[in-house]
């Protein structure tokens, strides 16, 4: 399979179009692997090409129980950034955006990584306070931050509802210049081609049913849709089935719940939205503009336990209600499609990449409604613990047993959120 | 939407309740140790299927029920008062018919 570029566009393009090869192999599943990837998602195709690319690990599988990309990796409203202000957070986030900036260039896939900046909205003198002492934090550890007024906020994005009898007054927002957007799927088929090239497996409709433990306990294998296949390592990246897996494995119950969060595309109008816009506190919603033009927003999650990847109507009425107050330019766009993805909402809200007690099985998990930005440096750090069985120092944080010791990663500084998700 | 059947008032949507989690957690005493605490308040079994759950109908009656929910086809099978001696309660001085 040979590279893309301008002059292979051209090339196929004179000769019809014909040459180009499939993107990735569409292997059978052999008896064994040196290392299993359980999840086809974006976390788990980049952690199989990690392993490949920087540990010399290339006898990988991917096992995933549908296509790729089926889970929230192709669901998400695919928001980049990394403004996260408590340790363990702020260096991994910072970590995952590095490697965003290169991503295209390292994987030979256009991933349409595009850096517009994300304006997050503040309604309040308590919110301008609360957004001033993220961005110290953030600049503190070298992430690009600023706090904007109302005036530079009316500069950038001048349609917005700035009326003085707007529910939602907007007094400033905390910007982030880096932030920005990912195309979802270029990603998934990004991180699967390049580690197809790599030599890894990547294994369609094949769902894990079940592990092969040996005497003392150790995970040796799995059970799947398409026949026993054992290996070495085996870690885990099934986002919303995190607690499922967990438990068929022997690892137990996993302090995370699965909740449904929905997406929302509206039909495609000229540009009209430079930035991602975000707010919370006072409602919960973001949104930014396609290159095909829709905008593409989001709020809260369906909030109870739920696996089914579709929401219901108390969220779409929410949710519309924040695009009414904020953007009402956009009251007579139609929106054209929408569906639920299911979360692994961990109980603080920050993800796991850790050991799990069963040996031979690694967990990366509860990554919420965020981990669509983690997916590049999920990948990377999950590959370094499986390959040398200790965490890499920017996702050294992110350990299971913090529960157990309340050393929680509480990004929204509430408290602990047990049954809020 | 969901559609509640509590049991002071009747079916309602889902807009009027508020979600409280696992009912199947049993909260150990006081004096328990970190290791029961720990499960109560942070693990759970999140199964795919039926679930037994707490709602609060906060913009009804204000009760908190137990509804049986199948969290992949959202098939409500059941409700009951979470706190049946409040219902009983209830039933006895106001005459309220509870399910
Ligand atoms: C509507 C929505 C909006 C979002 N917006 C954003 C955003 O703007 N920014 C952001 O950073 N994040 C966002 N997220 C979160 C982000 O998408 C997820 O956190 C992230 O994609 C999870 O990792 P993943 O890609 O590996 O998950 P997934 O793509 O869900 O991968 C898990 C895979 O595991 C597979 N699987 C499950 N069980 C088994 C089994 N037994 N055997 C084999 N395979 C199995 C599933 O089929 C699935 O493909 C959003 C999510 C949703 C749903």
């Amino acid at each position: 399979m040979g590279r893309y570029s301008a002059w292979e566009i051209i090339k196929q393009g004179l000769t019809g179009n014909k040459g180009w090869e499939r993107a990735w192999r569409d292997p059978e599943p052999k008896a064994r692997y040196d290392a299993i990837v359980v999840g086809g998602g974006g976390h788990g195709l980049a952690t199989a090409y990690y392993l490949a690319k920087e540990h010399g690990i290339r006898n990988v599988a991917v096992l995933e129980k549908g296509w790729l990309g089926g889970g929230n990796a192709g669901r998400n409203t695919t928001i980049v950034r990394s403004n996260y202000m408590i340790p363990g957070n702020t260096e991994f986030y910072e970590f995952s955006l590095k490697i965003w900036e290169n991503l295209s260039q390292d994987l030979n896939y256009n991933v349409m990584m595009s850096q517009r900046g994300q304006i997050v909205l503040f309604h309040s003198p308590a919110g301008r306070d609360a957004a001033a002492r993220r961005l110290n934090i953030m600049r503190l550890n070298g992430i690009d931050g600023e706090l904007l007024d109302r005036e530079q906020v009316m500069k950038m994005v001048p349609h917005l509802d700035y009326s003085e009898n707007a529910r939602f007054h907007i007094l400033g927002a905390a910007y982030q210049p880096r932030a920005g957007t990912a195309r979802h799927d270029a990603v998934n088929w990004g991180f699967a081609r390049a580690a197809d090239q790599l030599g890894v497996d990547i294994i369609q409709n094949c769902e894990v049913t079940g592990f092969l433990h040996d005497a003392t306990g150790a995970a040796i294998g799995v059970q799947t849709t398409r026949g026993e296949i054992r290996a070495g390592k085996i870690g885990v990246a099934v986002a919303g089935h995190s607690n499922r897996v967990a438990q068929m494995a022997g690892v137990g119950r996993l302090p995370i719940e699965a909740h449904a969060l929905q997406a929302f595309v509206s039909e495609a109008v000229k540009p009209h939205l430079d930035y991602v816009i975000a707010f919370g506190g006072i409602g919960h919603f973001y949104i930014s503009q396609s290159d095909k033009g829709g905008m593409v927003y989001g709020g809260d999650l369906d909030m109870y336990n739920n696996y089914a990847q579709r929401g219901m109507l108390p969220v779409v009425h929410d949710v519309h209600e924040c695009v009414m107050q904020v953007m009402p330019s956009l009251g007579r766009a139609r929106l054209l499609r929408s569906w639920g993805g299911i979360m692994d909402m961990s109980m603080d809200g920050s993800p796991i990449i850790d050991k799990s007690p069963v040996e031979g099985l690694y967990l990366n998990c509860g990554w919420c409604y965020g981990g669509f930005k983690a997916t590049p440096a999920s990948g990377f750090c999950f590959a370094h613990l499986i390959a040398k069985d200790e965490p890499h120092p920017a996702g050294a944080g992110l350990r299971l047993d913090r529960f157990r010791h309340g050393a929680m990663i509480d990004e929204k500084g509430a408290g602990a959120t047990a049954w809020h998700h | 939407m969901l559609r509640i059947p509590c049991p002071y008032c009747g079916v309602r949507d889902q807009s009027e309740f508020d979600y409280g989690g696992d009912a199947t957690v049993n909260y150990p005493a006081l004096d328990a140790s970190e290791q029961e605490w720990f499960e109560a308040v942070y693990l759970r079994d999140d199964p795919k299927g039926p679930h037994t759950e707490l709602w609060r109908h906060a913009r009804g009656c204000r009760m908190w029920i137990i509804v049986e929910r199948n969290t992949v086809t959202h098939e409500i099978t059941g409700a009951r008062p979470a706190n049946p001696a409040h219902a009983e309660v209830l039933k006895r001085d106001f005459e309220l018919e509870t399910t």
